[in-house]
């Protein structure tokens, strides 16, 4: 009987974790989407003072700017060297460029751009925000009648998602630049061959503009994500640490699972 | 740091990026090669194109001389009707050949334009006459397999024949 008693409490132990578990998920989710309207809303006041997107664009933009450029060069070569390695067993080793091209336009640039984004700059805004909460710079802000969304997340929200594209669109360029140094400079493929195979397979609207818009996308859901779970973080040294880390794997998570369903959508 | 060191950085940031879209768009996309000035449209009717696309090239001894612009389908003449859309820089007369062409074994397909002997040159809507459809594999391979299989019977046929 006693024992029965304690499968029973565990049994019913494990049910409501489970179901705390998925209604705590649940309100976040909707706190989440209630806060990403919010900032929306408010965004009007920070394009008026536009110098603090400028400012919020040189921390998360301009400063992420080397890591984004070093890696797409490597990618890119990469790129080359396994791209060159395949097709020369069927003999149209100019094709690389093509290759090379079409990954990192359709889906290399936004993608690792997003995933460094959020490495890089995402973790950077949740750890601010949630050490401008634990140690109440939030909350003076209302008591001085500032509305903190308007004046330190809608700024920060637009920095990211202006700087997104314009890095993806950089990591493309640096990439191809990575394959041609790769394949023109070091294995000697023909430079004309490469460039006209690359033009004539990669196209503006399909490949470019579907590739930007995914950067757009993934933008607003990594600075979204960030800028939430630095707001949402417990005010202790230990929350603002498990809020960080919850950003960059969420992120993740997310930038892969957009970038499925968006490439669904554009390949019909 | 100064107010106006993070302009400039995000000034030149910003200036980077849309020059790289702008690269982008030039130097790895088709944006400079796809405008290829003012054109004047030509249609073509094909028994099968095959599986041409639109903006797939119209070329004409392999130089690229316009691109394909629409494929529709004529209920009445139960036909595919291809508009071209060709450079004016380039003439072509009314006896030009229209065919459909692969570029490579299995390459893409394009439209390939040889040009007649006629006087009179095409202008903007008028109608190709002389066409070619694409080859479809399996029809070349039924006729081949059907013609040596006739080859086969005629042959013995003419063993017969000789025994007689």
């Amino acid at each position: 009987m006693c024992h029965g008693g304690a499968m029973f409490k565990w049994v019913t132990q494990t049910l409501s974790s489970i179901g705390h578990t998925v209604v705590d998920s649940v309100l976040r989710l909707g706190y989440a989407t209630r806060f990403f309207l919010y900032a929306l809303k408010m965004s009007g006041e920070s394009f008026r003072r536009f110098p603090l997107v400028i400012r919020e664009i040189y921390f998360t933009g301009v400063m992420s700017l080397i890591i984004i450029l070093v890696s797409a060069l490597f990618v890119g070569m990469v790129l080359g060297l396994q791209g060159y390695n395949t097709l020369q067993r069927y003999g149209s080793s100019e094709a690389v460029g093509v290759l090379v091209a079409l990954a990192l336009v359709r889906e290399l640039g936004p993608v690792v751009t997003a995933l460094l984004f959020a490495g890089r700059a995402g973790t950077a805004i949740t750890a601010e925000i949630g050490l401008m909460k634990a140690t109440e710079q939030l909350s003076a802000m209302e008591m001085m009648a500032v509305n903190p969304i308007s004046r330190v997340v809608a700024p920060r929200f637009w920095a990211g998602v202006i700087s997104m594209p314009l890095l993806a669109a950089l990591f493309s360029l640096m990439g191809v630049f990575g394959g041609y140094l790769v394949a023109v400079q070091l294995i000697g493929v023909d430079n004309g061959a490469f460039w006209s195979q690359m033009q004539s397979n990669v196209d503006f609207r399909d490949d470019i503009v579907n590739g930007v818009i995914k950067s757009m996308v993934f933008g607003v859901a990594c600075t979204i994500i960030a800028l939430f779970e630095g707001y949402d973080a417990p005010p202790t040294a230990e929350g603002v640490s498990h809020a960080t880390t919850r950003t960059v794997v969420i992120s993740s998570l997310a930038v892969l699972g957009l970038d499925f369903v968006l490439t669904a959508f554009m390949l019909h | 740091m100064q107010r106006s060191t993070i302009d400039v950085w995000v000034g030149v940031f910003v200036a980077m990026g849309f020059a790289a879209l702008l690269g982008l768009a030039m130097k790895v996309g088709n944006l400079a090669a796809s405008n290829i000035g003012d054109t004047y449209a030509v249609s073509a009717y094909f028994d099968n194109v095959g599986s041409l696309k639109p903006r797939a090239p119209v070329k004409s001894a392999g130089v690229v001389v316009g691109r394909v612009d629409s494929i529709g389908f004529d209920d009445e003449k139960k036909e595919a009707v291809v508009t071209l859309h060709i450079d004016t820089r380039y003439h072509f007369d009314t006896e030009t050949n229209a065919s459909i062409l692969t570029s490579g074994l299995l390459g893409e397909q394009y439209v390939g334009l040889e040009a007649g002997g006629e006087e009179k040159m095409l202008k903007n809507g008028d109608k190709i006459k002389l066409t070619q459809g694409a080859v479809v594999l399996e029809k070349l391979i039924s006729q081949f397999l059907y013609s040596k299989a006739s080859d086969g019977t005629d042959n013995k046929q003419d063993k017969k024949a000789d025994k007689e």
